[in-house]
């Protein structure tokens, strides 16, 4: 008894610094965005008196209800084209030689030293109506001399793939390093194509991976705001836009605040659906 | 059985996607042109220029005080969260505390900012490089903490307790045994931790006060109102510093090896 009120006493010495400083910086802040939601603006920027439901009420706003769709599409294809992408190269990373696999791992996580801005900057530049992309396709034909590429929702998915891609190659690359590579040669043997092969036996065996993956892109992508920001323009705006809008342009932080709480909770929806699909696919297994 | 090229193609394609803008930005940062249309003779002007600008010094200042102070303080806080939940895990705290440095690990940036943002303004703190540093150690904790775990949970718990019964005290096990076992996660942590927060912009744009500019906000200000040839020079120079800094840190992991 005495000994185990010592060990108490110790784990509470050892965790109280990240227990008290992630409470105080991370817990009671996420309340704040609740309940500031939930108070009127006062008109020198900063939060009144009183409680109301006017900041809810704002949020039905058509243009709100454009953005919070457009977000979420925008999410949706971002995360699917990358999942798309990397499987294929989790695939080769996984079979290629343990030489070329370290030298290709590299490759992909050097970019991503470089800042966050300045790549999002480097793409700017490209898809900019004088850039090197817009000429090579005008040249061929593809596009006419007044489409932009920039500014729109589509350098906005463009983007994001360039930006979340390595945080998807990554994890289904880990979860086809431990796939049984003789499984997809015994489909073969009886009987099945190689692309039936590949969606039946591989995608399911790298599931976890695959979950991962979606989770890492699509969670942070809904709350994009610098990337919509330098290439979206105002046709490619989130709700990460709206967010930063309401906070630096007119100071509403109460309607700032109950944005984020939309933000908070389309958030916590995948996060839950992931967990608890993997819970359920995993007990029959655990039996076997 | 014959394998699919497919998988070579798009890895290959991929990665060409990933190095196209990078190079197109470090060529066109030599370009003597304006307007990036066409090459129009190799230049160090931007550099130069670079130079003159004492706003960029200044936030580079800002930037690697606040990245110093964060990572030393993330350093201990992560530490000590991770030998809580390696040496008492299972417990319900723990389960608690492990959701705790979790979830802001998943958290979009934007969300952290936003409330961090609502806490300084309902306490009534004023918004400068103080409030950076507390919001940078709180994204680092999580991150130190994660990466210091991962290094203890493959390690020997028997070593500890072998010096333990050979007399060595509380101070001595730790000072002697732990922290040198544990070196390698912990640099592994601090990098990481001076990584994200030199990098940070969404947050830090957020808690940032009039006079508190860091390199990320001035870059950002650059994007959107500067002129692109100067920041093409400045993201070199990023480049190059952050190359360096991977390879000699690798180059002396490999030596300690």
């Amino acid at each position: 008894m005495k000994r185990e009120s010592r060990q108490k006493v110790q784990e509470i010495l050892v965790s109280w610094p990240s227990l008290f400083w992630l409470c105080l910086f991370f817990i009671i802040p996420t309340l704040f965005v609740f309940a500031i939601a939930l108070k009127p603006a006062n008109p020198y920027g900063g939060i009144g008196p009183g409680w109301t439901l006017d900041n809810l009420r704002a949020l039905a706003n058509s243009n709100y209800l454009t953005v919070a769709w457009r977000t979420v599409w925008i999410s949706v294809f971002s995360a699917a084209i990358c999942l798309v992408l990397s499987t294929p190269i989790g695939y080769y990373l996984a079979r290629v030689s343990a030489r070329w696999k370290g030298f290709f791992l590299m490759l992909i996580i050097v970019p991503f030293w470089t800042n966050f801005l300045v790549r999002i900057f480097a793409w700017k530049v490209l898809l900019h109506p004088e850039g090197a992309i817009k000429k090579a396709l005008a040249l061929v034909g593809l596009i006419g001399p007044q489409t932009s590429l920039l500014y729109n929702s589509g350098a906005v998915v463009l983007v994001t793939v360039y930006a979340f891609l390595p945080f998807t190659i990554l994890p289904i690359y880990a979860a086809a390093e431990k796939f049984d590579f003789q499984l997809l040669e015994a489909a073969r043997d009886l009987g099945a194509k190689p692309f039936q092969a590949f969606s039946r036996v591989f995608l399911p065996g790298i599931r976890r991976g695959l979950l991962t993956a979606l989770l890492f892109v699509f969670i942070p992508a809904l709350g994009s705001y610098v990337i919509p920001d330098i290439v979206g323009g105002p046709g490619g705006e989130m709700i990460g836009n709206k967010i930063a809008q309401r906070v630096f342009v007119d100071r509403n932080l109460p309607l700032a605040s109950a944005l984020s709480v939309v933000l908070i909770l389309s958030v916590l929806a995948p996060l839950l659906a992931v967990l608890v699909l993997q819970r359920k696919r995993e007990k029959p297994e655990s039996l076997i | 059985m014959r394998r699919s090229r497919w998988p070579f193609v798009v890895t290959i394609a991929v990665l060409l996607f990933f190095y196209l803008p990078i190079i197109i930005l470090i060529v066109n940062s030599f370009n003597a042109s304006r307007f990036e249309s066409g090459w129009q003779g190799f230049s160090l002007m931007w550099y130069q220029r670079l130079f003159h600008e004492p706003e960029i010094w200044r936030a580079a200042k800002n930037s690697l005080l606040i990245a110093v102070c964060a990572t030393a303080a993330s350093l201990v806080i992560g530490t000590t969260a991770a030998l809580a939940l390696h040496r008492f895990a299972r417990t319900r705290l723990q389960r608690f505390h492990f959701g705790l440095v979790y979830t802001p690990l998943v958290v979009p940036e934007i969300l952290m900012g936003i409330s961090l943002l609502m806490l300084f303004v309902a306490a009534g703190v004023e918004l400068g490089l103080f409030t950076i540093f507390l919001a940078h150690v709180t994204f680092c904790i999580s991150f130190v903490a994660m990466t210091v775990l991962a290094r203890l949970q493959d390690f020997d718990e028997a070593v500890i307790e072998a010096a333990r019964d050979l007399g060595a005290g509380w101070w001595v096990t730790t000072r002697r045994v732990l922290i040198p076992m544990l070196l390698p996660g912990l640099v592994a942590g601090a990098l990481l931790a001076f990584t994200l927060s030199i990098d940070d912009f969404v947050i830090t744009f957020f808690v940032a006060g009039p006079g508190s500019t860091t390199l990320p906000i001035r870059v950002y200000s650059m994007i959107k109102f500067g002129s692109p040839p100067l920041i093409n020079a400045l993201s070199t120079i990023l480049l190059a510093v952050t190359f360096t800094a991977v390879a000699a840190s690798q180059r002396l992991s490999r030596a300690r090896r």
